[in-house]
């Protein structure tokens, strides 16, 4: 049985991350779609926090809603035009994708609900069942070589990011 | 009443359904690449939901998000880069007007 | 006899080969000249040196009990297919191969000498004094091969060099075609040589390893002519067509013969291969390369004989060969046709005479293997006064810029070196004694009338015709009427410079003496010493006829009268005939152009074009027409692409959850 809070916390949570990725897609203006994006990865750091990866969540914190919503905003900034006449989207193409969706979204359903696995597991018991995990620990994952340890991918993406840098600096530039 | 692992997967596809939608019907390249974080997003939860249900001695879901998030930084940034040139050269955002890579 | 002067004989003509064929451009005319000259001096001076040792030194290596030996110098395995079919190269000496060796360094010397005059002003002279050595080393390869697989690659090696001599004026589109003519005609011969080399092989290398023929390499030359009957009886015993497999090798390898021979119907080839160089047509396409096909008998003489129906094949062709070329030479301008006409006359005598040899002695004949010893002793005559001919003509051809008769006439008082050494050569090739080709045409009659009388008389016949012949050429050059051009100033013919003299001159005095060359002690099929001696009443029949022959031709030609153009008006069409070669040419022209190309080829070009072509493009064409239609989806819209990728990934999430339940 889990916490009353918890459970309030989750429907709050739950509600704001529907709510607001709907309306995401939903809205005519871009910027209000980088605003509702920024509600559901919020309410998905909460969701990382209540499962206990207190790390994962920080992490979605600083480098979505922190660093790459400002990347978003920056961008359409950049490239809106002052008297930009807003294109509405036809009817026939937002009803092919409402079709897709749909589909997509009661089949996605149907198998979840039939998954063949258990799901009697309630969050207090999967919280108790595997320890926390350290900042020591996520260090040690990061930097060993062993089985379950992962240097290797961690070198190569920072050897990612260095490369993004430079491509976006290239891409971008004014020429 | 429980919080079992069904909780957080509803949301979860909401939110790639919404993606999917978005991705299909907007047009400017910003708004898909809104759609595709969602996506994305949707994708690194159920990752993490995984870990913490099914394997819980493990930390192999939530590295894999940590990874995640790393890389769609990066690929946010070259996109956003590519789309801003686009612009550049093309006066607007939107997605039908770069279609010469075709046939 | 150390391997080193045989080695030597083979390498230097290749090595002139390459040095002229690669540095013959950083060379000067001189130089290129004077190297292949030397080069080719020094052949011949070892190949003296070396058939000298063999015939004379009294060695008890060559001459055992008064027997002359074969004996491989040397001979090194090159290629191993099985245990028995192994291919050497080798160095054979025994006496046909040794007075080849003679025959054709002292030709290659006197044209290598010649061809420094007459070639002199001709672009590409270095490149012809390449070909020249690679013609010369190709010649001494095949004469003292080992085996027959040996023979056959320097048969090939002779065919590629004769081929680049004719095509040598490669501008001329006549001379590439009969190049092309020489190379197809003789390839297509030697494919069926090719094809009784392997029968004869395959069976040979299938007997026993413990059987009477041993273990030798199943090519080899010594093996299988010292095994002839034993191979007849039981290695190619089997029959095939009412003929013994061995009767068919034989008579296919002696297809190759003909090609390179010129037999008829395989002669179509000679006449054109005059567009070459005259030295060239002196040294290849009389004195050498076209013996090859009589040598190639000679070396495998016991077979032959084994099979006696092989050996009345070829006197058949000789006979019938002979008598077509000699008609036909009596009808052509060309004076380079005539001497190839008459080339192949000559040839076939030697064939004849080889045909109607016999191996073992047969009651009331004096000789069994005198037919052998005439031919061989033909091959040497008629390679020296034939030479004499040609070098003869191209001095005439240098002196008055054409080829046909027509355009010389009353050359006598203008050019008495070419004169009178083109009258010793007609007067060796007409058979009057004292000149060479009395002796060896006197012998091979002997041995026709002691085969068959009909044999004799034929050839006799032939023989009268050769004397008519060459002596209207003679007249016609040298006699008739002057031709008016001379007259002018700046035409007036002349003799060539001394080194086109020289060679006549020498070639000239060889045909002289020749003759009284004991030849029958040197060169029989068993290496026993023959004493040659005239037969009476052959060699009197024979005067007879050859003078009766040139006095008939003095009567017609001598000066200018009517009577020949009389003569061919009387029989317009058969003169027309014998002008046109009997139509030889048009026939082939029916065969290939009519039959093979317009009928045969035709219709497998219609097949391929259509059948298999056809389903190569109706696929391309359909996957064409696909793409055409699907190619509408690669339309370069983003989302596009991701619902068709959405929509497969949905199908493909379905697919696999409706397996799973």
């Amino acid at each position: 049985m889990d916490s009353v809070a918890n459970i309030i916390l989750y429907f709050v949570v739950a509600l704001v991350v529907v709510v607001c990725s709907c309306l995401t897609v939903l809205t005519h203006k871009i910027l209000r779609a980088a605003t509702y994006l920024l509600f559901v990865l919020i309410g998905t750091a909460i969701f990382y926090f209540q499962l206990g990866y207190q790390f994962l969540g920080g992490v979605q914190i600083a480098v979505y809603a922190g660093g790459i919503m400002v990347l978003f905003v920056f961008a359409i900034l950049l490239t809106r035009k002052p008297d930009a006449v807003v294109q509405r989207i036809g009817h026939h193409r937002r009803f092919i994708g409402a079709t897709v969706a749909i589909v997509g979204g009661v089949l996605l359903l149907l198998a979840l609900f039939f998954m063949p696995i258990s799901h009697d597991l309630n969050l207090v018991t999967a919280l108790e069942r595997g320890q926390m995990i350290t900042m020591e620990e996520i260090g040690k994952a990061f930097t060993g070589t062993d089985r379950m340890q992962y240097l290797l991918p961690f070198e190569a993406i920072s050897v990612l990011l260095l490369a993004s840098i430079i491509g976006g600096v290239t891409v971008a530039r004014k020429r | 009443m429980d919080l079992n692992m069904l909780w957080y997967l509803v949301p979860s596809i909401v939110m790639f359904v919404a993606g999917v939608y978005g991705f299909l019907t907007r047009k400017n390249m910003i708004a898909l690449l809104i759609s595709l974080e969602l996506m994305l997003n949707s994708a690194d939860l159920n990752f993490v939901v995984f870990n913490r249900y099914l394997f819980p001695g493990s930390m192999e879901g939530m590295v894999f998000t940590l990874f995640a998030v790393a890389i769609a930084a990066a690929e946010t940034a070259i996109a956003i880069a590519i789309i801003v040139n686009i612009y550049r050269a093309v006066g607007n955002t939107d997605i039908n007007s770069v279609d010469k890579m075709k046939y | 006899m150390s391997t080193t002067l045989p080695i030597l004989i083979l390498t230097i003509p290749f090595a002139m080969f390459l040095i002229l064929g690669i540095g013959g451009v950083k060379m000067s005319r001189k130089l290129a000249g004077v190297l292949g000259i030397c080069g080719l001096g020094t052949v011949a001076v070892l190949s003296y040196i070396v058939a000298f040792t063999y015939f004379f030194s009294g060695d008890a290596a060559f001459i055992v009990d008064g027997v002359r030996q074969q004996l491989q110098i040397f001979d090194v395995t090159w290629l191993k297919f099985t245990d028995r079919m192994v291919v050497n190269i080798g160095f054979l000496l025994d006496p046909i191969s040794a007075m080849m060796l003679v025959v054709i360094t002292t030709i290659s010397f006197m044209v290598h000498l010649y061809s420094w005059g007459y070639m002199e002003h001709e672009p590409g002279f270095q490149r012809y004094y390449a070909f020249l050595s690679l013609f010369t080393f190709s010649m001494l390869g095949l004469v003292v091969a080992t085996n027959i697989f040996q023979m056959y690659i320097f048969w090939e090696l002779v065919g590629v060099s004769s081929y680049l001599l004719i095509g040598f004026f490669y501008k001329l589109p006549s001379a590439v075609s009969a190049s092309k003519k020489a190379f197809i005609v003789t390839r297509f011969a030697d494919l069926f040589m090719l094809i009784g080399i392997l029968v004869l092989s395959y069976y040979v290398s299938n007997a026993p390893a413990d059987g009477p023929l041993g273990s030798a390499s199943a090519f080899n030359f010594i093996m299988l002519n010292s095994n002839a009957g034993v191979i007849a009886n039981s290695v190619l015993g089997a029959t095939f067509m009412s003929g013994s497999v061995l009767t068919w090798a034989m008579v296919l390898i002696f297809v190759g013969g003909m090609g390179k021979s010129a037999m008829m119907p395989l002669h179509i080839w000679l006449p054109d291969a005059m567009e070459g160089p005259t030295p060239v047509s002196a040294l290849i396409h009389a004195a050498t390369m076209v013996v090859a096909g009589v040598y190639l008998v000679a070396r495998f003489f016991p077979l032959y004989c084994i099979v006696p129906n092989s050996l009345t094949f070829i006197t058949i062709v000789g006979a019938i060969t002979a008598f077509y070329a000699a008609v036909v030479a009596c009808t052509q301008i060309d004076i380079k046709r005539v001497l190839a006409f008459s080339t192949i006359s000559q040839i076939a005598f030697m064939m004849v005479s080889l045909g109607v040899a016999y191996n073992e002695p047969i009651e009331g004949v004096h000789y069994s293997g005198l037919g052998y010893m005439a031919s061989m002793f033909h091959l040497f005559t008629h390679a020296m006064f034939k030479a004499l001919l040609f070098l003869g003509a191209g001095a005439l051809i240098h002196a008055v810029h054409s080829n046909n008769y027509t355009a010389m006439g009353g050359l006598r008082k203008y050019m008495p070196v070419t004169h009178w050494t083109f009258l010793i050569g007609c007067l060796a090739i007409a058979g009057i004694p004292p000149f060479s080709g009395f002796f060896s045409k006197d012998e091979m009659l002997a041995a026709m009338y002691n085969n068959h009388w009909f044999w004799g008389a034929w050839m006799s016949m032939v023989a009268g015709l050769t004397a008519f012949y060459m002596f209207r050429l003679y007249y016609l050059i040298f006699w008739w009427d002057e031709n008016p051009e001379y007259k002018k100033e700046g035409h007036k013919p002349h003799d060539a410079p001394w080194q086109m003299t020289l060679p006549l001159i020498f070639l000239a005095a060889v045909s002289c003496v020749a003759g009284f060359i004991p030849f029958g002690e040197l060169v029989t099929y068993n290496g026993e010493p023959y004493h040659i001696h005239l037969e009476t009443p052959v060699a009197v029949t024979s005067i007879v006829i050859a003078v009766l022959a040139i006095g008939l031709a003095t009567v017609m030609y001598a000066k200018k009268n009517p009577v020949p153009s009389k003569l061919k008006n009387a029989m317009p069409r058969l003169w027309e005939a014998a002008h046109r070669r009997f139509y030889w040419d048009e026939i082939y022209m029916f065969i290939t152009h009519n039959i093979i190309f317009d009928i045969i080829c035709k219709s497998i070009a219609w097949f391929d074009r259509h059948i298999i072509d056809g389903t190569m493009n109706g696929l391309a064409a359909m996957t064409q027409f696909a793409s055409a239609r699907i190619k509408g989806m690669q339309n370069g819209l983003i989302q596009s692409y991701v619902l068709w990728y959405f929509l497969g990934a949905l199908a493909i999430a379905a697919v696999t959850w409706i397996c799973i339940l």
